[in-house]
């Protein structure tokens, strides 16, 4: 099945709300076509094209919710799907925390989060990007291993109260690493954006595969705390730590790093360094994203930082009910806003410390303080006097995002990356940061 | 890159939720299967196809969660469509589709073919396969013993609501638990002439236990020392034959008896708090299986796995510092004599155990670590050339119908040492050292040399016995000193299997699931940090 234009998913959505005897009943729609190659030593490994779609039945008698789908669409699945969700509605145990579903909701104008040109890449297209890519690693006598990988898909959401939201996306996401012919220097570049023209494989094949040049012959530094510029690639893994950890619910429960003694919580407070603004915004020509969340809850331009303090925290629509405030949604698409500097200027305006090009293996260690540990990788270098000196063996780093957000030095300009661990999407800046703790050293390169 | 019990909260559900009775249907016939692959195959054999297979797979996911006295959430998944794989111009293509009429698989696998022969340009050599006899009609299943996606799903509810409860009773402030179900329903077929059925079953209890301090506002918590198992409902059927007592804590063999564990938790979560923070230093490790497997997983599995060895994950999950040269050697000292490592893909109970891999090979055991020397890797067919074979070690495997097939893990495991000795007697020699249970954080670099873990529970032991708990302790080392520095490890009564479920490479990425065993093991001079911070 191929996309469904706005009108033929609210057909099928009231089609299959027909088919309800329920309370309350919600349906979503969702699907799409997704194609990738996947390149190592020089060479195409595995590459594929997937396409799936499925419709998700929600039925509710009171407070017992039941849930069914199917992936065929004739009048007689549709059906059927909708009578599984009410069944198991009914042998559902009642959930105290059920909330109904929410009536029409206002989404204003839809962002450009589909791109024409990307949805129809072809399979040549395709290769030709990586073909560029792979041929800078021939130019450069150094090993290619990449991954390339084009969507494009749509979602919808119809309930019994009136409810309907519909979005289309499509998104190109690349990541390349460059390693030299002896293994002793190695480089990185990732980007993705939803449209396909701001994709420039061959450009950004070109900075990994500089960075894996000139980070042959590592020198070993001490362990221990040093100033560095995270570029935005390293930087979004622990930043991401933070605003995904803005929930509500459980910093009021006490168990969060947000959690203060009395059942408080830092909400309102001065956390990290005032000129950390933070915030998401659909709309964002850079980095639009859709209206609506999962449960068909408006995405909003909010302030979750702003000079440095808590302003929004996200909640659960239950849990919002309870603490009689508004149900933000989580972000999506999460911004901080930067200076004017480049890495470049950045570089220059650093008297000692290290630059660092990826962060990897990120993983909590104490929740309390939002600790997290992980190393550095692909490019690792030196700063002294405003100049790349050498590059460095990489190092095991344990800190946590407040820490490192109150040693802010200073932020560059903002630019779109995706994070290597959760595969989100930010507008990020590069930040220099003193104090940075480096645990030990490791062999990796 | 695996997922430990903290993730309960995030626990990604694949596939799309369905009604309960539904996961109960057989699916479609064995011989209408065989129709499906007959066309699918011909269909890319038309096309220019050197090789295909296809895998038809149905995949169901049932998770019950809850905390407290709720039940958050009771889904269940299923995910249903076919995967198809060929070889053209030398090159792989992979499509896959869920419209499982004639006209959309025979189009499917053209699709496979034309993005075989379209990528093939960028190709330096032509894919070779190991050679593999086909099997004719064959089926496989795990050996359960009481079906779990047929238990009552009020029995499974009452179940996790009782260890709750259990856990509140004993101090908790807050439990979170679930029950997370798998089963595999695939079916494969290749041009060597296979058809292979097969019904793979997995369970994952898991809870966490949280304690807060109002006074302080610190809180802990503990989460369970399940494993999750191949295995059906009866690891939830406890057996006192399988537990071990005489430790902290009770441990468990084959069946896990949750409500006494979430019982344990919430007191011990209390006494995490209430913990001495550890002095940084060296100290000598006395690592429990539930601890172990996780430091096994990370600095012995994914290092001797061949493509990583070979460059193919360097993008994403890395290589390996285990280079063929130092395998080519035969005396590449990796740990110590009493480190004998084991992969298997038979063994009963375990996650990875299945008759045939997912490129139709049948599955065996085989040394990776014989008397600390590297003897072997973990590859399948179109990387075992490379090192010498001349049939798969039957490691491939896709997390669903729509993923493709690549090297994954075998159950990689520690070998019980050959004398008699249980842990409390591997402590009375201990003269500083710290004994770890459960597993928690965990990290390594790229190439698995630098490693970070932490666990559940931590106790002192000074001259021979455990004085008291210790808290904000992690241990860093370097894979080949750590392993080097094993200086002891328990007899086979002491042997316990952990895992992961959700074991993360590829891209995009897939989840495998995979076991991990050991007897507790001791590690000399090991250095502790200190992870206690403000904010």
């Amino acid at each position: 099945m191929a996309i469904l234009t706005e009108e033929q998913a609210r057909a099928l959505l009231t089609k299959a709300l027909s088919y309800s005897k329920a309370e309350q009943c919600e349906v979503n729609l969702s699907g799409g076509d997704s194609s990738n190659i996947r390149y190592a030593r020089n060479s195409v490994s595995t590459s594929g094209g997937i396409s799936r779609n499925s419709l998700v039945v929600s039925s509710a008698f009171g407070k017992k919710l039941g849930t069914a789908t199917i992936n065929e669409f004739d009048d007689a699945s549709l059906e059927k799907a909708v009578r599984r969700s009410e069944e198991l509605a009914q042998l559902a145990p009642e959930n105290p925390e059920f909330m109904p579903f929410l009536g029409p909701q206002n989404y204003g104008a839809p962002t450009p989060t589909f791109v024409q040109s990307t949805a129809d890449i072809t399979p040549k297209q395709r290769a030709d990007m990586v073909q560029q890519s792979l041929q800078v690693a021939k130019d450069s006598k150094l090993t290619a291993a990449g991954f390339l990988e084009s969507s494009a898909g749509f979602s919808a959401i119809m309930n019994s109260k009136g409810l309907f939201a519909y979005n289309t996306a499509t998104d190109i996401n690349f990541s390349v690493t460059m390693r030299t012919a002896d293994g002793k220097g190695s480089g990185y570049a990732t980007k993705a954006f939803n449209d396909v023209g701001k994709m420039d494989t061959l450009a950004f094949s070109k900075v990994a595969a500089r960075k894996a040049s000139g980070s042959v012959n590592t020198k070993a530094l001490e362990p221990g705390k040093y100033t560095v510029i995270l570029e935005p690639a390293a930087g979004i893994v622990l930043l991401e730590q933070l605003y995904g950890g803005l929930d509500a619910r459980s910093a009021d429960e006490g168990r969060s790093f947000l959690s203060k003694a009395g059942g408080k919580t830092r909400w309102g407070e001065k956390l990290v360094d005032e000129r950390v603004n933070i915030y998401s915004d659909p709309a964002n020509p850079e980095l639009p994203t859709s209206r609506w969340n999962g449960d068909g809850r408006v995405q909003e331009k909010i302030s979750w930082i702003e000079k440095g303090v808590v302003k929004n925290l996200f909640y659960s629509r239950y849990w919002a009910q309870k603490k009689g405030v508004k149900a933000t949604p989580g972000p999506d698409g999460i911004i901080m806003e930067g200076g004017t500097q480049s890495l470049e200027d950045l570089v220059k305006g650093t008297e000692k410390g290290i630059l660092v090009t990826r962060l990897w293996y990120i993983r909590p260690v104490d929740p309390q303080t939002l600790l997290y540990t992980g190393l550095t990788r692909d490019g690792t270098f030196y700063i002294e006097n405003g100049q790349i000196k050498f590059p460095v063996k990489n190092f095991r780093f344990n800190e946590s995002p407040v820490i490192m957000l109150n040693n802010l030095e200073a932020l560059g300009k903002t630019e779109r990356t995706v994070s290597g661990e959760s595969g989100q999407n930010a507008l990020i800046p590069p930040m220099k940061i003193r104090d940075f703790t480096f645990s030990s050293l490791s062999d990796a390169v | 890159m695996g997922f430990g019990g903290a993730m309960l909260s995030q626990i990604p559900v694949m596939g799309s939720p369905i009604a309960p009775e539904a996961v109960l249907d057989g699916g479609i016939d064995v011989a209408v299967k065989k129709q499906m692959a007959d066309i699918v195959l011909n269909a890319a054999r038309s096309r220019g196809a050197t090789y295909a297979d296809c895998r038809i797979g149905r995949y169901l996911n049932q998770y019950v969660i809850t905390r407290e006295n709720k039940v958050e959430n009771l889904v269940n998944t299923e995910s249903y469509g076919m995967g198809i794989r060929v070889i053209a111009n030398g090159c792989w293509g992979f499509a896959a589709t869920d419209k499982l009429d004639t006209d959309s698989i025979a189009k499917a696998a053209a699709q496979a073919v034309a993005i075989a022969k379209e990528n093939s340009r960028l190709q330096s050599e032509p894919v070779k396969l190991l050679p593999q006899k086909g099997y004719g009609e064959v089926s496989w299943k795990t050996p359960i013993e009481r079906n779990a996606f047929e238990v009552p799903i009020k029995e499974k509810v009452d179940l996790l609501l009782s260890v709750n409860d259990a856990a509140m009773k004993a101090g908790a402030n807050y439990v979170n638990s679930l029950l997370f179900l798998v089963n595999e329903q695939k079916y494969f077929a290749s041009t060597d002439g296979s058809y292979i059925d097969q019904d793979i079953h997995r369970i994952w209890p898991v809870f966490g236990a949280t304690k807060i301090d109002p006074k302080t506002s610190k809180f802990e918590t503990r989460q369970s020392l399940s494993s999750p198992r191949g295995m059906g409902y009866e690891y939830l059927m406890p057996r006192e034959s399988d537990k071990i007592k005489g430790t902290p804590t009770v441990l468990y063999r084959d069946r896990y008896d949750m409500i006494e564990d979430a019982r344990a938790a919430a007191i011990q979560a209390d006494q995490k708090l209430k913990a001495k923070s550890v002095e940084p230093g060296k100290y000598d490790l006395i690592l429990d299986p539930s601890h172990l497997w996780l430091t096994i997983h990370e600095s012995v599995g994914h290092p001797t796995e061949l493509d990583r060895v070979l460059g193919y994950e360097a993008n994403f999950a890395g290589t390996s510092f285990l280079t063929l040269d130092k395998w080519e050697s035969k005396k590449f000292q990796f740990g110590s004599k009493n480190v004998n490592i084991l992969a298997d893909k038979l063994q009963p109970g375990s996650l990875g155990a299945v008759g045939y891999d997912d490129e139709g090979v049948k599955t065996k055991q085989w040394d990776i670590i014989k008397d600390g020397v590297l003897v072997n890797y973990q590859s399948i067919r179109d990387q075992g050339h490379i090192i010498g074979l001349t049939e798969s070690q039957g490691c491939c495997y896709a997390d669903n119908w729509s993923s493709v097939q690549f090297q994954r893990m075998p159950n990689i495991s520690l070998q019980a040492g050959n004398s008699p000795l249980k842990p409390m007697d591997m402590i009375k020699n201990v003269e500083k050292g710290i004994y770890i249970i459960g597993d928690s954080s965990f990290s390594i670099d790229q190439q698995r040399y630098n490693f970070q873990f932490s666990g559940q529970l931590y106790y002192e032991i000074k001259n021979g016995k455990i004085v008291g708990m210790l808290n904000d302790v992690a241990y860093q080392s370097n894979t080949q000193e750590f392993w080097n520095s094993c200086s002891a490890v328990c007899d086979q009564s002491d042997y316990r299997l952990g895992g992961s479920f959700f074991d993360g490479k590829g891209q995009p990425m897939q989840s495998s699931a995979v076991s991990h065993g050991s007897s507790t093991a001791r590690f000399n001079g090991v250095n502790i940090i200190n992870t206690a911070r403000k904010i």
